[in-house]
């Protein structure tokens, strides 16, 4: 354990409240008015935030394969900046994480970078195909110990598939991540179906892709009694599904990305592959349709999709470009510029939607815990009254590709703290262990 | 006017200017000594990632009658084929000293990656892009269809077009609908509806499913080409239905105004949706408006690289 202690003074609590927060041994030692400690570094936070450490379920951190794009440890850096104290690595990694093997490389490659809580996602199927169960049994008991099973980047197509692999899981209540998107309609997709991909010719990737398999699978979830979460929900369409599906018991949680909930297909028509992502980026109404049900708790949670990817995949024609944008930096910005700034939600349920809920669904017990004595000191401190502007150079990750390159955004992430140590220090990330 | 990228780049009076000034070169194209050295001295690269004889000869001929000197840089055997990148390649082309690239490409948006990143300086002119546009090919098609029915207004206000075909994946059709609306005429699309695009409903047009309602009732009947590769993917059951249904046969000509035109980008299915006695017929125009293109395309050249139209009886 850590033996620095820091005070934080004057600290925004999310309920609103105004405190001083004492950070000791690792975890939240006290919260009170006017506490001193001569021992503790002082931080004065006034006008700041204090959040507990943000929780990511959708990561690509591109380790083991992608090094030129991403490492664990750039993608930690690249999450702590943005105030993360914990991610989950998506499995669609090369090779792919589906056997022990790999989900303990990952979970041991966070641990050495030590900036936060790396925990893999297993794939659901050998090889992301889609055809044959992983070792999910395995990945579960490893030291990894995993709990969310998805083929992210490929949609577990085949029902029966689906069925089992969601059947299989309630032995250690996992669950599966979806990535909803129907196939066959989507052969070759490249944008939102639209007015826009109408004009510009590039072929349309429809939300009915996306509903049908929500609907298909809130289904088959509740005839198994197993959990399902979807990701990165992107439709209007898709949010009523799962309202109704909720709304009957069903066992469904949703996540949306940051850039779903400010970016349209409008921004297509400069060709200019940042854009591009899959699923699409959609259509005005599907954005408020979003933020709607992110603020009524349709939508649980907000998963970044994090996707580095290298130069010459984005410098290029966007058909050939790859889909993904980076996240993690700009995250907790673009959600209080769509979410805060528009009253749609307060600081508390930003703390619920970015921390505890995805914690929840992970299975994370250290994380998302509520700010109080003796919880494991996993913090985030945001200034809301201050903004900054995105510049693709600076950036922790190790790839450029952000597309709000040029954004001027609120909210300024000064210090995340992960188990008591400062990993990042008035904006500045903090050398936490010498990682590789 | 630095780029040819998209016809929702030009206003009505810069289209109207284009059409003019090809009248204007098309003079000269008619006369005993065909070259002009307005472009001596500059260079075009036709850089052509997609076949298309008939498109590449026609800039080509455009090129050389304005006496620029002209680089082809086609697919086969080209870098872009051995998997160099469009980036390279337009370094490559800058390091050249290109003055104005024309570019075919099969990824909708390749000329304005081209034209809109710092890869580059020179004019970039879409010469069809994936199943974007196509906008030389609307210009000598409107050049086309003034020139037959235009009854020497400027623009095509008051006449009706029907485009005829597989509007999803086609760039003609794309920049005739922005470009024959842009110049006041009225447009039908005739398709089968799994030929539209999903979105459609926004264009400034009409939709029709039905030929024979249609075909009466314009002036141009537009007939777009049928890919090979549509037959295999659901589009329609097989290639004799569409024919039967969205085809130009000898019967559906005698239905036609007796003023009106066909017209077809080319190149032709014969027997699929079009006849053979309807392209050669009194009717068709199809061999003119290959004439035609190397007019336009003079003039696109002209206006992009001299910066100003030609003026009428100027030399």
């Amino acid at each position: 354990m850590n033996s620095q202690r820091y005070l934080l003074k004057n600290a925004s609590l999310p309920d609103g409240t105004v405190s001083d927060v004492l950070i000791a041994d690792g975890v939240i030692a006290s919260i009170s008015s006017a506490i001193s400690d001569p021992d503790a570094t002082l931080i004065d936070v006034k006008g700041s935030v204090v959040l507990p450490g943000l929780v990511d379920l959708h990561t690509h951190l591109r380790q083991p394969g992608r090094e030129d794009a991403e490492t664990v440890l750039s993608g930690s850096r690249s999450g702590a900046k943005g105030g993360f104290t914990a991610l989950s690595a998506m499995a669609n990694t090369s090779p792919v994480a589906d056997n022990a093997g790999v989900v303990e490389q990952v979970f041991r490659l966070g641990q050495e970078a030590g900036l936060l809580d790396v925990f893999p996602i297993g794939a659901v199927t050998q090889g992301l195909a889609g055809v044959a169960l992983s070792e999910i049994g395995a990945m579960a008991d490893s030291i990894a110990r995993v709990r969310v099973f998805s083929d992210d980047g490929n949609c577990v197509f085949d029902p029966m598939v689906m069925r089992r692999a969601l059947e299989y899981i309630k032995k250690f209540d996992g669950v599966i991540a979806q990535h909803a998107q129907e196939p066959r309609l989507t052969v070759g997709s490249q944008m939102n179906e639209g007015e826009v991909s109408a004009v510009l010719g590039l072929k349309g990737w429809p939300a009915i892709a996306e509903e049908a398999i929500i609907a298909r699978d809130v289904l088959l979830v509740d005839h198994v009694k197993s959990r399902l979460h979807i990701c990165h929900v992107t439709t209007a369409g898709g949010v009523e599904i799962i309202r109704w599906a909720k709304a009957r018991g069903i066992n469904v949680t949703a996540e949306v990305t940051p850039h779903h909930l400010l970016l349209t297909d409008e921004l297509a028509r400069s060709y200019d592959p940042i854009f591009k992502v899959n699923p699409p980026l959609r259509s005005e109404k599907d954005v408020m349709a979003l933020r709607e049900a992110l603020a009524d708790g349709t939508i649980d949670i907000v998963a970044t999709d994090h996707a580095p990817h290298t130069m010459e995949s984005k410098e290029c024609e966007w058909q050939e470009a790859s889909f993904g944008m980076l996240g993690l930096e700009t995250a907790l910005s673009i959600v209080q510029k769509t979410m805060v700034d528009t009253k749609l939600m307060n600081w508390a349920q930003v703390a619920e939607r970015l921390s505890t809920a995805p914690a929840r669904i992970g299975g994370y017990s250290q994380q998302g815990r509520n700010l109080a004595i003796g919880s494991s000191a996993n913090l985030a401190i945001i200034n809301p009254n201050s903004s900054w502007i995105v510049d693709r150079d600076l950036v922790a990750s190790k790839s450029r590709n952000t597309p709000f390159h040029g954004y001027e955004l609120p909210g300024v992430v000064t210090h995340t703290f992960f188990n008591g140590v400062a990993t990042l220090m008035d904006g500045a990330l903090v050398q936490v262990s010498e990682g590789r | 006017m630095r780029h040819l990228l998209s016809i929702s780049d030009l206003s009505k009076s810069q289209a109207v200017s284009i059409l003019d000034t090809a009248t204007e070169l098309a003079r000269v194209s008619d006369g005993a000594v065909k070259k002009l050295p307005t472009l001596r001295g500059r260079t075009i690269v036709n850089l052509f990632a997609e076949d298309s004889t008939r498109t590449r000869i026609s800039f080509e001929a455009a090129a050389k009658r304005l006496s620029a000197d002209v680089i082809n840089f086609s697919a086969k055997g080209s870098s872009l084929s051995k998997g160099e990148s469009l980036k390279d390649t337009a370094l490559t082309l800058q390091a050249m000293g290109a003055d104005a690239v024309v570019i075919r490409h099969s990824a909708s948006g390749a000329p304005a990656r081209l034209a809109n990143s710092s890869w580059m300086n020179g004019s970039v002119i879409n010469a069809g892009d994936g199943t974007h546009e196509h906008p030389s090919q609307a210009l000598l098609d409107a050049f086309t269809i003034r020139k037959h029915l235009g009854k020497g207004a400027p623009d095509l206000v008051g006449i009706r077009v029907a485009i005829v075909g597989d509007v999803l994946h086609s760039r003609v059709a794309r920049s005739n609908v922005l470009l024959l609306t842009l110049l006041g005429a009225h447009v039908t699309l005739v398709a089968p509806p799994t030929l539209l695009p999903v979105g459609v409903e926004s264009w400034p047009v009409t939709i029709s499913y039905d030929l024979d309602s249609v075909i009466g009732l314009v002036d141009v009947v537009m007939m777009l080409r049928v890919q090979q590769e549509r037959m295999s993917d659901l589009f329609f059951p097989n290639a004799r239905e569409y024919s039967r249904y969205f085809g130009l046969n000898s019967d559906r000509l005698k239905l036609m105004s007796p003023h009106s035109i066909v017209m077809h980008p080319g190149p032709m299915n014969r027997g699929l949706e079009i006849a053979a006695e309807v392209a050669d017929s009194a009717r068709s125009v199809i061999v003119e408006q290959v004439a035609n293109g190397v007019s336009v395309r003079m003039a696109i050249l002209y206006i992009l690289l001299t910066g100003q139209p030609l003026e009428a009886g100027s030399k």
